[in-house]
């Protein structure tokens, strides 16, 4: 049974799972629930000076049948009073002393970061994380992402966060920035413990076409507000991992955006995330997930003979390289299993419109020297199929398949399509090596015209 | 002789006690079927419609929210879409060709999403209209085959006039649907739709007394049959004719239209048939509330016509199917249904070997309707085959008389409302070619 429990920067917590600040960290009540039911940590709900809400505040995108595959809001920090948040805050830490509690903060000089530091150490909390992401509303105030996008102005906050605290200090960066590496090091040389990421992403999610108003609608207007749920997952994976393979960037990273399962969560892992923070999936389905979050990453770190969540910490991080560094002799085609097939003919299509022309219907055959070797055995069958019935597998061209896996991922039935390893050479060749070795010139230029 | 605006029915009809036994789907119901289907290219369940829908792309469109797009798909290739949604048999048509059927997985319920798409996506002003090309076309009969006839002939621009002997239009579409799948007033809003499109409908007019063939051939330069098919056919047993004993085509017609009609005090009901009609009056029944229904049918069961699925379902609400047993005989006592003898029936025939007799209260004989073979014969070079099927040219529904053109159960002796539609239309395009290739002829008044 692997050991899920984590030391984060110096911040214990008996899992990696983590609410996020948000909605569902919003109160005492919460997060008392949340910890009963499983999950290691909380970033409580931002605090700052009193603000006031508009209504209606969410809006979601939909993929098909499945709702909320992107989820928008345009909600500020708490709309409660610092004596109660910081009174509920010191009542969870009562009754949770070995959970992670965390205090997310927010706000505009100097003095207050110092006096809301004091306050919330007061309360017992683990750690402090310093809201510099939300990019509505608090950003028009200079707070916020607008603190996120100017590295300068991050890194003198962080100063005075840092020279009041005796707990880790987590800079929470925005995602709304041209290289999430520069806010990330800044980050660090600035001497925060920690980042965590990433905070939303500045959208629109729609627009109301009857009443041509964006969503989420506040009577006849709207707002930008921030992307978050499955639909952020890759991009925040991609931040998470630019940061962990950066030499200069040395400390942990808490990893946010998108995370619904345990899957999820071990792929921020192995991209380098050493805690995990979790929104809108339970602003979905509930407190409840953290019953297959912590069961699946438990099963998985066993099965992969791993005894801690700190064995799979950034283990995928050495993997994610340049584009010039992959090899160009990897090579693989697509396969098709006519037994399992269903003839859809939705690949042929994707293949014909979309790729590279290499699938083809049954009945045709391949140029002369290509490999193709389902062609006859499909040219077969259609002349033999009854008219009632006809053959409707089709075979790939090889030598024309790029093995660009566009095929496979549009095919319905699970294994059918496979991408088989058909290397161009045995040596390993990359764009930089040829660029090194004066190979990189590619017939077909302006040079030759 | 009425021009039909109104065609007006009581809302106290025995059909409305019977639920819809495939709702309309909600919106989300509808988005997640649809975004199941595969978009096939060279989807089989395209040919497997006899309309030729383009099914993948009319369900793209529910899938992406473009309903009324959805709703144009289908129109363009079935005008009866809406209807044909609810009473085509998906089941051995574009359904059962699903590329998921062959993967052993529930296929797509296409026609629940068509019936979605329709009525949501509205029918009227989503096809243009052609240009008035002066060309006239009379059509024999209010039925689908005619209404699809009608409606195509007049997006193709010509007039068309549907001259009905029944008060209301849409023949069995309005009278003989199970009315699970389709009500009266449904029928009638779609064939509404089917005026929308400039169609003209004369109703209440009989062919012979109101109107004579010759007239007709006088007033239109072309001339569509879709007459359907004639009465219920008899068993031809002793005492049939009298109280409690209805032809299929009539009492479905009863419980569709007649405000009064009831089954009040039957609880023992039997049906005499094998085939849908058959299926569909026990079915009625049965969710009506009679109590003990009774399938009586000559053969083995495996010799029914009626779909399996729908046979299934039957057995399921309750109904008793008797198979190789055959009435013999009716009994009334004091003018009122008593009972009827039954007898074992061998190879389709009544043999002496007795069952008795059983307590009846209504029995309906579903065993087909005649033909109309008098009325064809009224018209010049229109022939009928031996079976008293109108003979056509499949390719263009043309009879013997080059402006005489047919379809429908008149033709194919009665088949799905899909297939009629199909007949009309390939009519109404062969009757387009002929229409503007003849010199002009007759032109319509005014």
């Amino acid at each position: 049974m692997a050991d899920l429990s984590i030391d984060f920067a110096g911040i214990k917590s008996p899992n990696p799972f983590w609410l996020a600040s948000g909605p569902p960290s919003n109160s005492g009540d919460q997060v008392i629930r949340a910890f009963d039911a499983g999950w290691g940590g909380a970033v409580w709900k931002t605090l700052g000076n009193p603000i006031v809400n508009v209504s209606s505040r969410l809006a979601a995108v939909d993929y098909s049948s499945q709702r909320m595959m992107g989820l928008n809001n345009i909600e500020l920090i708490t709309d409660r009073t610092l004596a109660d948040n910081f009174r509920e805050i010191a009542e969870v830490k009562r009754r949770f002393p070995k959970h992670a509690v965390v205090v997310s903060l927010m706000f505009d000089t100097k003095e207050e970061w110092h006096d809301a530091i004091r306050r919330s150490e007061d309360t017992g909390c683990d750690g402090l994380e310093l809201n510099f992401g939300c990019p509505h509303g608090m950003c028009e105030r200079g707070m916020g992402s607008a603190v996120g996008q100017e590295p300068k102005v991050m890194a003198e906050l962080i100063h005075w966060a840092t020279e009041a605290a005796t707990v880790p200090v987590i800079a929470k960066l925005t995602p709304n920035v041209g290289s999430i590496l520069e806010p990330g090091i800044a980050a660090c040389k600035a001497g925060a413990h920690a980042v965590s990421l990433i905070n939303t992403v500045q959208s629109i999610i729609g627009v109301d076409l009857d009443r041509l108003v964006p969503l989420p609608r506040v009577g006849g207007a709207s707002s930008h507000g921030g992307y978050c749920g499955p639909a952020v997952k890759p991009i925040a994976l991609r931040m998470v991992a630019e940061l962990a393979r950066s030499p200069e960037f040395t400390i942990p990273i808490s990893g946010i955006g998108g995370v619904s399962t345990w899957r999820d969560a071990a792929e921020f892992i192995a991209l380098g995330a050493g805690s995990i923070q979790v929104c809108t999936a339970v602003m979905h389905h509930g407190f409840r997930i953290i019953e297959d979050l912590a069961e699946g990453l438990e099963d998985y770190l066993d099965e992969k003979k791993m005894t801690r969540v700190n064995d799979l910490i950034g283990r995928a991080v050495p993997a994610f390289k340049e584009w010039g560094e992959l090899d160009l002799n990897y090579h693989v085609v697509a396969k098709i299993d006519p037994e399992i097939c269903i003839g859809c003919g939705v690949c042929y299509v994707a293949c014909q419109d979309g790729a590279h022309q290499c699938i083809h219907l049954p009945g045709t055959l391949a140029p002369t020297g290509h490999e193709a070797p389902m062609a006859a055995i499909a040219a077969k069958k259609a002349a033999e199929a009854p008219e009632d019935s006809p053959y409707r597998i089709p075979w790939v061209d090889e030598t024309d398949c790029v093995g660009c896996n566009l095929c496979e991922l549009v095919c319905p039935v699970e294994g059918c399509i496979t991408m088989v390893e058909k290397r161009r050479a045995d040596e390993v060749d990359t764009w930089n090596k040829r660029v090194a070795e004066g190979r990189d010139h590619v017939p077909g230029g302006l040079s030759d015209l | 002789m009425s021009s039909g605006a109104r065609w007006s029915i009581s809302s106290a009809r025995l059909e409305t006690q019977l639920q819809d036994r495939k709702p309309i789907y909600s919106t989300w119901e509808a988005t997640a079927e649809a975004g199941r289907c595969l978009y096939c290219h060279d989807a089989p369940c395209i040919p497997a419609c006899p309309t030729t829908i383009d099914i993948p792309t009319f369900i793209h469109k529910i899938a992406t929210g473009n309903l009324r797009g959805s709703a144009r798909t289908i129109l363009k290739s079935n005008l009866l879409g809406l209807s044909c949604a609810r009473v085509c048999p998906v089941e051995v048509l574009c359904e059962g060709a699903c590329v998921y059927v062959g993967w052993q997985r529930p296929p797509i319920t296409i026609g629940r999403l068509q019936r979605y798409a329709m009525e949501h996506g509205g029918a009227r002003g989503l096809l243009p209209k052609a240009k008035r090309s002066g060309r006239t076309v009379g059509l024999v009969g209010a039925g689908p085959a005619s209404l699809a006839c009608a409606g195509t002939l007049a997006r193709f621009g010509h007039t068309a006039v549907i001259y009905e002997r029944d008060d209301l239009p849409g023949g069995l579409n309005t009278t003989g649907i199970a009315p699970y799948k389709l009500q009266a007033d449904d029928a009638l809003e779609e064939i509404r739709f089917i005026k929308s499109l400039g169609v003209e409908f004369q109703t209440g007019v009989e062919l012979g007394k109101d109107v004579s063939v010759d007239e007709l051939l006088e007033r239109h330069d072309a001339l569509f049959l879709g007459p359907g098919l004639g009465p219920d056919s008899c068993l031809g047993v002793p005492g049939e004719e009298g109280p409690g004993v209805y032809g299929a085509i009539e009492w479905i017609r009863r419980l569709k239209l007649t405000p009064t009609f009831s089954v009040e005090g039957i609880d023992r009901a039997f049906v005499v048939g094998g085939g849908n009609t058959a299926v569909d009056v026990a079915r009625e029944l049965a969710g009506l509330g009679v109590g003990r229904v009774t399938l009586l049918y000559r053969r083995p069961a495996e010799k029914m016509k009626a779909y399996a699925h729908e046979l299934a379902q039957a057995r399921q609400e309750g109904v008793v199917v008797v198979t190789e047993t055959a009435v013999a005989e009716v009994f009334r006592d004091a003018g009122t249904l008593a009972g009827i003898r039954l007898v074992e029936s061998e190879n389709g025939r009544p043999t002496d070997r007795d069952f008795g007799i059983e307590k009846a209260d209504l029995m309906v004989v579903a065993i087909g309707q005649t033909k109309l073979r008098e009325l064809v014969e009224m018209f010049p070079s229109v022939e009928c085959d031996e079976s008293g099927c109108i003979a056509i040219d499949p390719d263009t529904g043309a009879t013997g008389n080059p402006r005489i053109f047919a379809g429908g159960d008149a033709v194919n002796g009665g088949k799905e409302v899909v297939n009629a539609v199909h007949d009309g239309q390939v009519a109404a395009r062969s009757m387009d070619d002929l229409l503007r290739e003849a010199p002009a002829g007759r032109r319509e008044d005014g």
